[in-house]
């Protein structure tokens, strides 16, 4: 079937099967492989993407679900190849170690900061609680995302 | 993890959608919020020949409240983030809202519909407990089934393999009425090991659900008839779950989910006493 549908802005169009997920389309068809898969099947959060801006886990999305739809995966955060704030203040707070899980959290706390852009630590917990990390212990990934807010953070290490 | 292959058709009404079901039959499978079904298709735990996709009908979404008639009616593809965030439905089935931040996660309530999963009847799920508390109407293309009828066990309603859930009919809350979800589980945002839904109305109405104790959604009458009369917490908690006979899992043994019950439905009762 065919999909046609707006990724990161520019219009992308692909031959898929009915069953491919969208992850899988997004990875293999439109070689975006910057939506990781962890789990598939809806668990991780790691490949949490925005379809028309809302967070969605792309692997309990069917690609021909997408058409006509806008999406917006981790390739859509840096324009041209500069960080944005989110990306930046996760980096300060060195938010990722082995960067599996990296992209369905900033696709997740994009999210977040688009509709609350001073989000509180307990709000950015609530939200951040479907995501997954086996590195980190969270505590730098919400200190990145608290950073983003506008809130100093001190960071140790 | 991959899905097996099957046929999809998208319609864009509810007539073309039974229509598919018509002739497909028992081996097509309603596609709605997808949230529990394609996990079930990548586990390959289902292998329906045909996907009915609902999500082009436009017509089942959306949220009309009738202060006349106190009803207020969400259609079946309204996604659970629409309960957490509608205003509308804040102030006419605040169960509803106190129970969507319970379901999965923020991800998984963009894309869950209320109409799927009353028609999935997780005993683990919120909306199957809410539909039975608030005495709700399930309207579907054929007919309208009241949610005390709709639940018949684990994954199972009174639903016909070619009948669709189109909306779900709510009583309008009383101006006052006050409404709690109360949970445990695992992790957050995991299935429910033991929830509990309660409302008290200003007039003294009382409605009390329990989740994940049997093989669907149980309500306690009696404690609810008790509170009305002036019980207190401490004996309706009793009735509501002194004959709970739940299952025994990996996760909790059956004593242990009704001395849950138990403190639940008292938490829950403390928070919405008048």
């Amino acid at each position: 079937m065919n999909v046609e549908l707006t990724v990161n802005g520019a219009a992308r169009s692909g031959d898929t099967e009915p069953r491919k997920t969208l992850a899988d389309f997004l990875r293999e068809d439109l070689g975006l492989t910057g939506t990781h898969l962890g789990c598939e099947h809806g668990v991780c959060g790691a490949c949490t993407v925005l379809v028309d801006g809302e967070p969605v886990r792309s692997c309990l999305m069917l690609a021909v679900q997408a058409s006509g739809a806008s999406i917006t995966t981790i390739e859509g955060l840096a324009a041209d190849g500069d960080l944005n704030p989110l990306q930046q203040a996760m980096r300060e707070s060195h938010g990722f170690q082995c960067g599996f899980c990296t992209p369905g959290f900033l696709m997740q706390a994009t999210a977040l900061l688009a509709e609350n852009p001073k989000a509180t630590e307990a709000e950015i917990r609530e939200v951040l609680s479907g995501n997954l990390c086996r590195c980190t212990g969270y505590e730098t990934i919400v200190n990145g995302v608290l950073r983003a807010t506008g809130v100093e953070v001190t960071t140790h290490g | 993890m991959k899905p097996p292959p099957f046929d999809y058709v998208a319609p864009s009404s509810v007539s073309d959608a039974t229509q598919a079901l018509r002739e497909h039959g028992e081996d097509a499978k309603v596609l709605a919020g997808g949230q529990s079904l394609i996990p079930l298709l990548s586990l390959r735990l289902a292998r329906p020949t045909v996907l009915v996709d609902l999500n082009r009908v436009t017509e089942l979404t959306g949220v009309t409240v009738d202060d006349a008639a106190g009803t207020t009616t969400i259609g079946a593809m309204t996604r659970h983030r629409t309960l957490e965030r509608d205003r509308e439905i804040a102030r006419t089935v605040p169960l509803l809202t106190a129970a969507a931040p319970y379901i999965g996660h923020i991800a998984i309530r963009s894309r869950g519909t209320i109409g799927g999963s009353l028609s999935h009847a997780d005993p683990a799920a919120e909306l199957p407990a809410i539909a039975v508390a608030l005495d709700a109407t399930i309207v579907t293309t054929t007919r309208e089934i009241a949610a005390s009828e709709f639940f018949d066990g684990y994954f199972t309603t009174a639903l016909a393999s070619d009948e669709i859930v189109t909306a779900v009919r709510f009583p309008v809350a009383a101006p006052g009425t006050k409404a709690t979800v109360k949970e445990v589980a695992r992790r957050h945002g995991d299935f429910a090991m033991v929830a509990v839904a309660a409302q008290r109305s200003p007039d003294g109405d009382a409605r009390i659900s329990l989740i994940n104790v049997a093989d669907r959604p149980v309500r306690a009458r009696e404690a609810e008839a008790a509170l009305r009369d002036g019980a207190s917490i401490e004996d309706a908690a009793e009735l509501a779950t002194r004959d709970l006979d739940p299952v025994s899992d990996l996760h909790a043994t059956a004593a242990y989910r009704r001395a849950v019950a138990k403190t639940l439905v008292k938490r829950a009762l403390a928070e919405v006493a008048a």
